[in-house]
């Protein structure tokens, strides 16, 4: 029964030999992806909530509201394009000459805001 | 970065295993600009891109029953929850692309039938109340699989994690809370909620996957953290909660087997039938074909929209 | 501990949803479903016809509920995830609308109420949306029309909410409390389901070719039930005169010049196309409608009409 091998996630799905998609390019032309940035209330900082994909700004934010905030009233959003974002690791170890260091998984989706963050 | 082309020597690869290998021991996640092993990302991709398009697939068994949902409010519940479950497999692909794949590559590996979904959702959806038992049963066992997954060791996976639980709750509730309320109904009500729970008690225990003895996974995603919970644990939990909860609803839980055990202070039960789980995982279940099919006729159709957006994108950047 | 990374990661997660996620704002109606109208005040203002109120209501209930069904139909079937995502929320705050609007109605005057079985606990808005015949709907036409692709569904949002905003911007200024309050919170959707359409019909209208000639055949298919919206019923008529509604001929050059915004941004040219006729001069709002209302109907009332008695 070893071929039945599989994993939760929401429910049991098989793992072993299950093609990744690593680094194989999009089958077309991809939306751009956009990080999101909401605050909740005033007083807090904008904070990272995910990402979306859009063809173009205004579109995001649209989307934004949709799918972050179900258009809640007062509530600000930022999104930025992805690849607009320089970012730097959290992690000083963070082998900027590792193999993979020109991968697009570098992105910057659900960059981290350290805990330590005080709402200014 | 034309410094990424310089091959490693040994010991930097060593330094960096170590490394991920010591993130891993503090309990600390993962994130996507760290170095990671290969197979470790190969498997993240496979599970949390398994995971999304589950939530998507997902869709497609409740979505049948929103254009018949028996009053205003039930059609609102319904269609918000349907809903959450789009959001949901787009906050998981959104997981899955930091790892290095794209959404549509993803999507292409689903329609074509390389990667799979939860075969839960090849099951059909017969009466109003299996919309009941979806949220009660499938949805109850999904939050069992989940809440260990806020905890994953990759950041961006149990983030995603944490927000679906928070509206997962929610859908177990409105589940149960139907059934409740139909119960409360007529004869025929109560009936159509016991031959629901009956057809998808035990697809629910599927959710959790094959015994352990069978899964040799388990044991790298544990120590690698990506797992937190063996598949027999996860579902020893779920049957210990869902049994007092068919008792609080009246009804009765399809399995001779079921039985408190004092010594164990669980619950036994049977197990379900692993060769139509394995024919569901195969592609032969009872609504796989119809429910690729719908995939990919909504992905089809929808390639015009995509393409002129992109178009006018294109224009407004140059304009 | 160890687990003080997740513990911290958990507050610093809830943080980011300070405000979003603490209400159940989301779920259409919140999670307090049973009185759709509990803390409004329902009372008929003086001098004004109950009836006419109720049947008022119905229209513009009916008109929402109707549209949100068909776009609820386009769940897990949009181009992408962002915009099922979208439409879902455009067809839930129409279903939202007609909840109230049918609950004012039967508390108007409750008999507009179909009957029902002895013993049935549906409330009276679920009555009217799943107890009646599709000649007793007063939707307008344009709301029933089956569902074609992606452009169809961008010129049906867009004609349908440029119309109803302009109706119920006025609409906030009904002397009924409960017609006020839905407008105003109405208002604010419609404003968003419009602009959300215009975006999308000025994108496929200079995206490709193809999707160009798509919208333009959604247009002119569309285009015929467009002049409806604006008939004056005499319900309407009524309502408009002792302030509780709007005449919706009199916001026609409003929405009109709105849609023109739209049409130039676009540069597409208004549709040559002539109205569509009645059924000896009856339309929606009479509750002569087409072939597909009844159909629609069939299927949305099934489970409900099978289980008179049930509890939902």
């Amino acid at each position: 029964m070893s071929n039945l091998s599989a994993e939760g996630g929401h429910g049991a799905v098989p793992l072993a030999g299950v093609p990744t998609g690593v680094d194989v390019p999009a089958p077309e032309p991809e939306w751009p992806l956009y990080e999101v940035f909401v605050r909740g209330k005033r007083g807090l900082n904008h904070v990272h909530v995910g990402s979306l994909h859009a063809a173009d700004d205004r579109m995001a934010l649209l989307h934004a509201r949709d799918v972050y905030t179900r258009r809640n009233e007062g509530v600000s959003i930022w999104v930025v394009r992805a690849d607009a974002i320089t970012a730097s690791s959290p992690d000083e170890k963070d082998p900027m000459f590792a193999p993979s260091g020109d991968k697009v998984y570098r992105h910057p989706t659900f960059y981290d805001i350290p805990d330590n963050v005080p709402h200014i | 970065m034309t410094l990424t082309e310089t091959p490693l020597d040994a010991g930097t690869q060593a330094d960096l295993e170590s490394h991920f290998e010591a993130t891993i021991a503090r309990n600390d996640r993962i994130e996507p600009r760290d170095w990671m092993p290969d197979g470790y990302r190969r498997t993240l991709v496979r599970q949390i891109a398994q995971h999304a398009h589950s939530e998507i697939i997902g869709m497609q068994p409740e979505g049948n029953w929103i254009s018949r949902a028996p009053s205003l409010r039930r059609k609102a519940i319904l269609l918000a929850k349907v809903q959450d479950e789009a959001g949901h497999g787009l906050y998981l692909y959104s997981a899955a692309e930091t790892l290095g794949v794209s959404r549509l590559e993803l999507t292409e590996m689903l329609i074509s039938g390389r990667q799979k979904y939860s075969s839960i959702f090849n099951y059909p959806t017969l009466s109003y109340a299996d919309v009941g038992s979806i949220g009660w049963l499938v949805d109850g066992a999904a939050i069992c699989n989940q809440v260990p997954l806020c905890r994953t060791s990759f950041g961006p996976y149990g983030r995603a994690m944490i927000r679906v639980c928070k509206e997962e709750s929610f859908h177990q509730r409105q589940g149960y809370e139907l059934l409740t309320t139909m119960m409360r109904g007529t004869d025929e009500q109560r009936a159509m909620v016991q031959e629901s729970v009956d057809r998808f008690w035990w697809p629910a225990l599927m959710m959790f996957g094959p015994p352990d003895a069978d899964s040799p996974n388990t044991a790298q995603s544990m120590a690698w953290g990506i797992k937190r919970n063996t598949n027999d644990e996860l579902r020893q939990k779920f049957v210990d909660m869902s049994v007092p909860q068919a008792e609080a609803l009246g009804v009765t839980l399809p399995d001779p087997d079921l039985a408190w055990n004092d010594e164990r202070a669980h619950y036994d039960f049977g197990q379900p039938d692993w060769d139509e789980f394995m024919q569901g995982v195969k592609g032969n279940g009872p609504c796989n074909a119809q429910r690729l099919a719908h995939r990919r006729r909504a992905h089809e159709d929808g390639a015009w929209v995509r393409a002129a957006a992109t178009a006018f994108a294109t224009k407004e950047a140059t304009a | 501990m160890p687990d003080h990374v997740h513990t911290s990661a958990e507050d610093e997660h809830d943080s980011a949803y300070a405000g979003l996620l603490v209400n159940d704002a989301h779920w259409a109606f919140g999670t307090d479903f049973e009185d759709p109208l509990a803390g409004v005040d329902t009372t008929i203002p003086e001098g004004i016809d109950a009836p006419t109120l109720a049947a008022y209501a119905l229209m513009l209930g009916d008109d929402s509920l109707v549209m949100s069904h068909r776009i609820a139909e386009w769940t897990s079937n949009a181009p992408d995830l962002e915009d099922d995502i979208a439409l879902s929320n455009i067809a839930l705050d129409l279903l939202g609308q007609s909840r109230l609007l049918l609950a004012r109605a039967a508390k108007a005057d409750d008999s507009v109420v179909p009957a029902l079985p002895e013993g049935s606990p549906a409330p009276p808005e679920d009555a009217l949306a799943f107890f009646r015949e599709a000649h007793e709907f007063r939707n307008v036409r344009f709301a029933e029309v089956v569902n074609g692709d992606f452009a169809e569904a961008t010129v049906r949002v867009l004609l349908f909410s440029v119309w109803r905003l302009a109706v119920w911007e006025r609409l906030r200024a009904s002397t009924d409390h409960v017609l006020s309050a839905v407008a105003v919170k109405g208002v604010k959707e419609l404003t968003y389901h419009r602009d959300y359409a215009a975006r999308w019909f000025v994108t496929l209208a200079q995206g490709t070719e193809e999707s160009r000639s798509r919208l333009l055949a959604a247009l002119d298919e569309l285009w015929p039930l467009w002049p409806e919206l604006f008939d004056t019923h005499p319900v309407e008529a009524a309502a408009a005169a002792s302030g509780v509604g709007v005449d919706p001929a009199t916001v026609r050059e409003a929405a009109e010049a709105v849609l023109d915004q739209v049409l130039t941004a676009a540069d597409v040219p208004r549709p040559e196309v002539a109205r569509r006729s009645g059924v000896l001069g009856r339309t929606g709002r009479d509750g002569m409608h087409g072939e597909a209302l009844s159909r629609m109907l069939a299927e949305m009332q099934s489970v409900a009409r099978a289980h008179p008695r049930g509890q939902w």
